[in-house]
């Protein structure tokens, strides 16, 4: 997968930016997981969260999704404290696909008869006139597979709907927490493919990840994490170039020490 | 062993000799526990999604108390239910003790905590599973509760059929608020209970076994829609 040009200057879903993250805490058992966290995001494109296990990721991805709440500190999309509407705003996808018991169409139509969602006119990109649902299978390549029950797909087919879903709600901020974790390379390629077309749509896309190779194809920016803080937050280039942090250069040589691994 | 032999002998014979009685007892038995379980889960699903999916005060005390009903004395329930539908009782205007009626209500008191508590339990595990998800869409929460029920429908049906099992075994407080007479409330249980006690235990026990057929066919009639129902789901 080739990296993408740059985002379009005028979104088409408008611009949900920017993201500001301060001094934010989350708590769990007397352990700070996030530990006085500032982040600010700006621009548009793809950036990747990276960093050791337990680093965080996940978490941070689950606060500024809205999904947990913090012990303190303050996240604002736009100007605005994260809650239920700017939630609507967004999709997540999870490391594992959470589907429901029914078939791969009727997933879809779950999502896309919620009553937040009927009013969403959606662009046809294929411009063929099909069902919405239809268009976001065939995006997937998913439309052959639509009467199947979903939890019989493959891992890959599964994320891929899951995938279709998110897209579904017409996100202006697309998150993906380790989305493509162990898929095989072809949905691997298929989903990279669709993040860098939202992109061009104009959505924000936020992945965490671990794959280096993956970060490097699609990260316009880098968010590096250790132990609940930033330690890095610039643009992919340099960080993978000229890390500043001794621990962005272990991580990146895959020679980060073993307390750092656990600590976090 | 002789007895066994003799009382199944009798029990075909009564089945196949189309006695009138038999198939009131039988026709009423039937009716008033599907009854109680049709009540039953129309009270206790509602009352179980609730607990599964609601977050308000009194939730946990509610669980203990709805775990504790699901072994109540069938006795005591009679007790209660007939001292409400008494002719002094506050449900006494209604003139209900000793019919029909009355039996079904002291069912659904007796199975609603049992549907409730077992239906909270599954669409619990199933809220937890989509939770995250529901929360990350915006699902509103009687769109999680319908979507809820529907994918844990055949498990629901088993829910049921525990419902059912108990309601159509059940002797002792559909004896008191009944009071097994004849052609009006004359269950299966209750003609049980009477035959032995006038130690007519062939015809007894011919009655039980017969009881235990029709619970048996009702159980595998709804078993085999249950399993074809999942097996049309899977090949659509």
């Amino acid at each position: 997968m080739s990296k993408t040009s740059n985002p379009p200057a005028i979104p088409i879903y408008g611009n949900p930016l920017p993201l500001e993250v301060e001094a934010l805490y989350h708590c769990i058992n007397g352990r700070n997981l996030i530990d006085g966290l500032n982040l600010k995001l700006e621009t548009m494109g793809i950036t990747v969260v990276m960093g050791s296990n337990g680093a965080g990721k996940s978490i941070l991805l689950r606060l500024i999704h809205g999904l947990l709440q913090p012990t303190s500190g303050s996240i604002k999309w736009g100007g605005e404290m994260i809650g239920p509407a700017i939630r609507q705003s967004q999709s997540l996808v999870f490391q594992k696909p959470i589907l429901l018991r029914r078939t791969v169409s009727q997933n879809l139509e779950f999502v896309l008869k919620l009553p937040q969602n009927q009013s969403k006119k959606r662009p046809n990109p294929n411009g063929e006139g099909l069902a919405m649902g239809d268009q976001l299978l065939k995006m997937v390549g998913l439309r052959s597979k639509s009467n199947q029950l979903a939890r019989s797909l493959s891992g890959g087919e599964q994320q891929r709907l899951a995938l279709a879903r998110a897209l579904a709600t017409n996100p202006k901020v697309l998150l993906l927490d380790e989305a493509t974790a162990s898929l095989d390379p072809a949905s691997i390629s298929i989903i990279e493919g669709i993040v860098c077309k939202q992109k061009l749509l104009g959505v924000k896309v936020i992945i965490v990840t671990h794959d280096l190779a993956q970060a490097k194809r699609l990260a316009d920016d880098v968010v590096f994490m250790s132990r609940g803080r930033i330690l890095e937050n610039t643009s992919a280039e340099t960080f993978f170039s000229q890390p500043n942090t001794q621990v962005a250069r272990d991580y990146l040589s895959g020679n980060l020490s073993f307390e750092e691994t656990n600590a976090s | 062993m002789q007895d066994i032999l003799q009382s199944l002998v009798l029990a075909v014979n009564l089945v196949f000799s189309g006695d009138s009685d038999l198939f009131e007892i039988i026709g009423l038995s039937l009716r008033v526990s599907f009854s109680a379980v049709v009540c039953s889960v129309v009270l206790g699903l509602p009352l179980g999604s609730l607990m599964a999916v609601g977050n308000f005060r009194g939730r946990q005390s509610l669980m203990i108390v709805l775990n504790s009903l699901m072994g109540l004395p069938p006795v005591v329930v009679g007790l209660v239910v007939y001292l409400f539908l008494s002719r002094s009782g506050p449900l006494g205007w209604m003139e209900l003790l000793y019919t029909p009626t009355a039996m079904i209500i002291a069912q659904v008191v007796l199975i609603t905590p049992i549907i409730a508590a077992l239906s909270q339990e599954i669409l619990s595990q199933l809220y937890e599973e989509y939770d995250e998800q529901f929360r990350s869409l915006n699902v509103p929460r009687w769109i999680a509760v319908r979507a809820l029920l529907w994918d844990a429908r055949f498990n629901l049906v088993t829910v049921s059929l525990a419902g059912f099992g108990r309601a159509v075994a059940e002797v002792g407080a559909v004896m008191i608020v009944g009071g097994n007479i004849d052609h009006l409330t004359r269950v299966m249980t209750t003609a049980i209970a009477l035959e032995t006690s006038k130690g007519n235990l062939a015809l007894a026990l011919a009655l039980g076994l017969i009881l235990i057929t029709i619970s048996l066919i009702v159980n595998a009639s709804l078993f085999f829609v249950k399993i074809r129902s999942e097996q049309h789901a899977r090949s659509q």
